[in-house]
């Protein structure tokens, strides 16, 4: 079976082709064609079988110079685990200070991935 | 008040600037940012992406900036926060008056070199005159990121996004993960205008429709918006009557291009390109006004931060250089043209005797081109054209910038008068 | 809770009768059913003050634009707003048109206007350099000025306020009674009674005068649609170019705006519904048409914002003003459309007099006429920019890069008597996101700025007043899919 999908990786946006077999009923990338990096190839593979992302959010802040701070996964979690870990941030507040790159939320969602901080709030 | 160098905004573009300034060795430099803090508009976009080129690794916006903070931190490189410059006077010396203003008072500051880093706007509803009521819920794409990701607010419940520029879609996914709907995002072109993983991974991850050849035609709601109308529209960009479908929504999200911002720059005497708004600048990422540089959003609008620090990088090492080097006798230099698909290029003069080994040049072209010829050639004054580079491409759109490159040694042996030709060939 | 003479209509015609009867002792008040004065026709408009060639010689449009244009340059003055005598012109495309203008002058002549003249080929041209090159005649009226429709509206109710006018907002009259003394009023907001009424109501003063008067009068809301342009253009004229009337309608305007905007508009279209004001496709395709006739080049790329306003045309085209025969006691200012901003001191003067004579009411003695507003940073020179500064601080903080206004100006205008409660308020005192970013930048600023000054919450800022909160909740509140 022929896949075509685009990889997220960068701006470029290669549009990859990826050959996928079923084997023992899970899905299995045999080969990847029209990327340009090997990222692309990485991403296929992924998209396919198990698809992730980094998520991106603000959490509230209180006592600091700004009413929220941005967070993210500190690397990418399962696609469908999104609005999971969003539901954990929603009842998250933190106390200022906070600095770029503190973890805000360990394990979130039981990915095994940090909520760490991505600006310094003071 | 006498410095070096001025920069006008404390953003990516400013930042890089400062800072290759500084390292090229001039250090009295005097960062002017109108905002509260270093960094402008990468503390609102909290998204990852940024830096790949940079750093080699995934970024957010604030962390991308702090990067950058740091490096001027770093070199103690002085800066005014809450500062707006009024007006950039060229001075019969040579030297350039900068007016600026804060709550401490009215500076005047005497630059011998002075960087235009001011980044660029969103184009407004009004700007699209799209017919209706006036109410509230109507916000430009990045008014919006700025409520909801530094204010913590968010405009509305029910959304439709007007334009695919990347801060649109980009808002697409945010609002929906903040519990929002968003119906829909509309597309006026029949392409997108912002960047492909971005439609992938902000929209389709979240079964947010693009709808192409559709635009807005009718605002409903007196007090605040209730609903908007959209409408396909034919190849001439007119609405196509029957085609009508009411969206019930609370919010319209307006992301339809922006502008450099440049009143600054044109009252300074400054040429501006009437393609990209920007200043017509030479491989030195010099202005008409000698002295005066531009590099970032107020140049051209950029896809990618990592150009923006790669371009400013280049204005402050020559903003530095024309501060050491007091011979400012004007350098030899050929004229970039653009023909078939390329809309523009930046620079629009190179000065061969001026310029790196190697110069990027950036362009974009007006249509989607498919199984595209980019050609670079050299037009010499008596009608020769001498090919100097040529590339393919499969697909090149107007949501991503492009890029191409000059060899000083190319264009080093071109007599004066020779023209350099950028062209896009392909299927439209 | 008994007044003396109770104002409906919070536009400039309201504002300006409050403000002239405010030098007579007595218990005034206005309502507003909007959350702030100027939020009806006064919004929408032209911001022309008229020769006076126009209008039929004996009618009140006649001598109301006549008297009022030439009260405007001293009113500007004593309630510190901007008014430039630009001087208009009245174009014509062929020798047709000539005749016509020949009317104009003489009817303009025998309204009193002064200094009208014809001119003729390429006279024209010379007056106006952008001017078409198929202008073949034109009237040109020097009288002829511009003033900020807003500035004058907010000035004359600060005034009125300070003088003891009481302005009720968000008060909509849902009906009128005649008492054994006076009038009942009844509001959303309770029932109030009154010796004498103002009708000052718009495109609604029909609705008013035929609750308490046998001889009915109608209102047709009149639709215009306006273009306006990033001031880079602003200088594409100075004078106001009106076109002939012709078969087609009347003709759309080109003008330069008291703040250095270029303006265009407006079409006419009748309608019935008295809230229809927003704007249509084929409206502002068609201003765009037909203003282009008038100019060499109109930028139409300069465009940065389009509204639409409804004058309030009566049937019997002429402004009806003073007692109705059968409600003595309640005052009409209705059917107000243009030369209505020209009008609007004269007709002020006018009905308040003919109140303060009916209700016996004695002058003040300690009526201030003057009124001031922190001056705007972009009108100051560099020396008054330093010294506003090391005064007030808040000088130096530009909110409004477009416009370049800063919070002080932005705080004076929330706390004037008559001050601004939501963005509009203060975009349209202030002119913070007027600019060419219509707001993107300014709107988060200014809404930290509202809250601080008048103690609301983000979900209380509004763009103009109850139901137009321009925020919904706070992040996290809503849960995701």
């Amino acid at each position: 079976m022929i896949k075509e999908l685009t990889c997220i990786n960068c701006p470029l946006g290669c549009s990859l082709r990826a050959e996928v077999e079923i084997v023992d009923g899970n899905p299995v990338v045999t080969s990847v064609t029209g990327n340009t990096c090997p990222r692309g190839e990485a991403y296929a593979k992924k998209e396919l079988t198990h698809p992730t992302r980094i998520i991106t959010s603000t959490v509230r802040v209180h006592g600091g110079r700004l009413a929220a701070v941005p967070v993210k996964t500190a690397s990418d979690i399962p696609k469908e685990k999104i609005f999971d870990v969003m539901e954990v941030l929603r009842g998250i507040d933190v106390n200022a200070p906070v600095h770029l790159g503190d973890v805000v939320v360990e394990n979130v969602a039981g990915t095994g991935v940090a909520i760490v901080a991505t600006r310094t709030v003071e | 008040m006498k410095t070096s160098v001025v920069i006008v905004g404390g953003g990516p573009a400013g930042l890089a600037a400062a800072v290759s300034c500084y390292d090229a060795g001039v250090k009295d430099i005097l960062i002017l940012e109108r905002d509260n803090c270093l960094g402008g508009i990468l503390n609102q976009c909290i998204h990852n992406g940024f830096g790949l080129h940079t750093f080699k690794e995934e970024l957010t916006g604030p962390e991308y900036a702090a990067r950058y903070v740091a490096m001027a931190a770093e070199r103690e490189i002085p800066y005014k926060l809450n500062t707006m410059v009024l007006n950039i006077e060229p001075q019969a010396d040579g030297t350039k008056l900068v007016t600026a203003v804060n709550t401490e008072g009215l500076m005047e500051i005497t630059a011998e070199a002075v960087v235009l880093a001011m980044g660029c706007r969103e184009r407004p509803r009004g700007a699209l005159n799209i017919p209706g009521f006036r109410p509230a819920g109507i916000y430009s794409a990045g008014t919006a990121q700025r409520f909801v990701n530094i204010d913590g607010v968010m405009p509305g419940k029910r959304v439709v996004i007007l334009g695919s520029g990347d801060i649109g879609l980009i808002m697409a996914r945010r609002m929906t993960l903040e519990g929002a709907k968003v119906l829909a995002v509309a597309e006026l072109m029949p392409y997108s205008g912002g960047l492909k993983r971005n439609i992938v991974q902000c929209l389709n991850d979240y079964d947010i429709p693009l709808k192409l050849s559709t635009t807005v035609t009718k605002i409903h709601g007196q007090k605040h918006l209730t609903g908007v109308t959209l409408q396909k529209v034919d190849e001439r960009r007119r609405p196509i009557p029957g085609t009508e479908e009411y969206y019930d929504c609370d919010t319209l999200l307006l992301s339809c291009g922006l502008l450099p911002e440049n009143e600054l720059s044109s009252q300074a005497g400054v040429q501006l390109s009437p393609v990209t708004s920007g200043p017509v600048v030479t491989s030195s990422l010099e202005t008409s006004v000698p002295g005066v540089f531009a590099c970032g959003n107020v140049l051209h609008v950029h896809d990618l931060v990592d150009y923006v620090s790669a371009e400013a990088s280049t204005a402050g090492k020559h903003a530095a250089e024309y501060v050491c080097n007091p011979d400012h006798t004007e350098a030899r230099k050929l004229r970039l043209r653009t023909e078939g698909g390329a809309r523009y290029t930046v620079p629009v003069y190179a000065e061969p005797e001026k310029m790196e080994p190697q110069l990027k040049v950036y362009f974009r072209v007006g249509d989607v081109y498919k199984n595209a010829v980019l050609t670079v050639s050299a037009l010499l004054p008596d009608g020769e054209r001498k090919e100097l580079s040529r590339k393919k491409k499969n697909v090149m759109a107007p949501g991503e910038m492009e890029q191409v490159f000059l060899k000083k040694d190319d264009l080093l042996p071109l007599p004066a008068g020779s023209e350099i030709i950028v062209k896009v060939e392909g299927n439209a | 809770m008994q007044y003396d003479v109770i104002v409906i209509g919070g536009g400039v015609i309201g504002c300006s009768i409050a403000r002239e009867l405010s030098r007579y002792a007595g218990k005034i008040a206005l309502f507003e059913r909007e959350e702030d004065v100027c939020e009806g026709t006064s919004k929408a408009n032209s911001g022309i003050v008229h020769g006076g060639y126009d209008a039929a010689p004996g009618t009140w449009k006649a001598k109301m634009n006549v008297a009022g244009s030439k009260m405007m340059a001293a009113l500007a003055k004593e309630l510190d707003i901007d008014y430039k005598q630009n001087g208009s012109v009245v174009v014509a495309f062929s020798e047709d048109g000539i005749p016509h203008l020949k009317e104009l002058l003489a009817q303009g002549v025998a309204n009193g206007v002064e200094g009208l003249e014809i001119l003729y080929g390429e006279d024209c041209q010379k007056l106006i350099p952008n001017l078409s090159d198929d202008v073949v005649a034109l009237l040109n009226v020097p009288s002829g000025g511009i003033v900020c429709p807003f500035s004058l509206t907010y000035a004359m109710a600060d005034n009125a306020a300070v003088n003891g006018v009481e302005f009720c907002f968000e008060t909509e009259v849902t009906g009128i009674e005649k008492a054994e003394e006076g009038y009942v009023i009844a509001t959303n907001r309770g029932t109030f009674t009154t010796r004498a009424v103002v009708n000052a109501a718009g495109v609604y003063s029909d609705v008013f005068h035929n609750m308490v008067s046998e001889k009915k009068i109608h209102i047709t809301p009149r639709r215009g649609q306006y273009c306006l342009m990033d001031k880079v253009v602003g200088g594409l004229v100075k004078q106001t170019i009106f076109q002939l009337p012709t078969k087609l309608g009347k003709g759309v305007l080109v003008t330069p705006t008291a703040h250095g905007n270029l303006m265009i508009g407006p079409n006419a279209e009748n309608l019935e519904d008295k809230e229809a004001v927003f704007t249509t496709a084929e409206g502002l395709e068609d201003i765009i048409r037909r203003a282009s006739l008038s100019v060499k080049s109109l930028p139409t790329r300069q465009i940065i914002t389009s509204f639409a306003g409804l004058r309030a045309h009566g049937d019997q085209h002429d402004f009806v003003l003073g007692e109705p025969e059968d409600a003595p006691y309640f005052f009409d200012a209705a059917a107000i459309e243009s030369p209505g901003l020209s009008s609007a001191p004269a007709i002020g003067v006018y009905i308040a007099e003919l109140a303060a004579e009916k209700l016996e009411l004695a002058k003040k003695e300690n009526f201030v006429a003057e009124r001031h507003i922190a001056k705007a940073f972009h009108q100051m020179t560099s020396e008054e920019r330093k010294a506003a500064i090391a005064e007030n601080p808040a000088y130096g903080n530009i909110i409004c890069r477009c416009e370049t206004v800063t919070e002080a100006e932005i705080v004076d205008a929330i706390h004037r008597p008559v001050g601004a409660k939501s963005l509009d308020g203060i975009k349209r005192r202030t002119r913070t996101g007027m600019g060419r970013c219509q707001a993107g930048f300014c709107t988060p600023k200014v809404t930290e700025i509202l809250r601080r000054e008048l103690g609301l919450d983000y979900e209380e800022i509004t763009k103009t007043g109850k139901g137009s909160e321009i925020l919904d909740h706070r992040n996290k509140e809503v849960a995701g899919k």
